[in-house]
């Protein structure tokens, strides 16, 4: 199982500003390992956050995303003490959810 | 390439099945856009996501610093102003494949993102914004010292 996600969401204004670090190697399937063979690809392809049922960001990444993944948005319609849930889903098809309350 | 590619299409079917059990009360989300993802070209990647034929915008605006000098992580930025924006791509022209990030914005999130790249070489990046079935296009060089995406 992969690590936990650190997320931070934060209710400013109008608007909750969400930050995603996610831990993940984000192979590109290009690289030589020591041995001289091809490290195979691994990297997350699909990324969902959702809040009250709803879906408030979806991306699709290829491996040309930096190791450790980043991403940062925002959205309306959510208050403090809300809770969010992240999901990603990597090229090997494992994944990851976390949860986490807007402050 | 051939075990990485066998890793994507096997990746495929489980994406779609995850995302299905993960989405009783949402709007089917498409899968993974590969013919996207594996383009070699800015342009062939345009055409797999259905977005050929751009116009440059001023109220597209893509944020990164001119010379990187890890291309291992290139911090990224892309917001618009566009009314209805729906969906950001961002693609590096001279990676091996051009679209790096696909972003989809439902009603209500603001049209803006912040991501870290890989970087191959010094090469344009560009972003795309759909918005009301247009394509909005804007596009920086960034510099870069060190390849981040090995080989």
């Amino acid at each position: 199982m992969a690590d936990p996600m650190k997320i931070r969401a934060v209710a400013q204004a109008d608007q909750v500003e969400v930050k995603i670090l996610m831990a993940h190697e984000e192979e590109t399937g290009l690289r030589k390992g020591p041995d001289g063979g091809i490290v195979p690809a691994h990297f997350i392809s699909n990324v969902s956050v959702r809040y009250a049922d709803r879906e408030v960001k979806r991306a699709q990444w290829g491996p040309a995303i930096a190791k450790n993944p980043f991403m940062q948005f925002a959205f309306r319609g959510a208050a403090r003490g809300a809770e969010l849930t992240v999901t990603w889903v990597d090229n090997r098809g494992e994944s990851r959810t976390d949860h986490v309350t807007v402050a | 390439m051939d075990s990485s590619r066998r890793e994507l299409l096997r990746a495929g079917g489980l994406i779609a099945a995850l995302i299905a059990a993960g989405s009783e009360a949402a709007e089917p989300a498409p899968a993974w856009n590969r013919a996207a993802f594996e383009a070699k070209t800015v342009q062939d990647a345009l055409k797999a996501l259905g977005a050929p034929g751009s116009q440059e915008g001023g109220e597209l605006q893509l944020t990164a610093p001119e010379i990187a000098e890890d291309g291992a992580a290139v911090p990224v930025v892309v917001q618009s102003r566009i009314a209805g924006t729906q969906q950001i791509h961002i693609l590096v022209d001279k990676n091996p494949f051009s679209l790096a990030a696909s972003f989809f914005f439902p009603e209500g999130t603001q049209a803006r993102v912040s991501t870290r790249i890989k970087m191959n070489e010094t090469s344009h990046v560009v972003a795309v914004a759909v918005a009301g079935g247009q394509v909005y296009m804007a596009r920086q060089e960034i510099k870069v010292t060190i390849g981040g995406c090995g080989g």
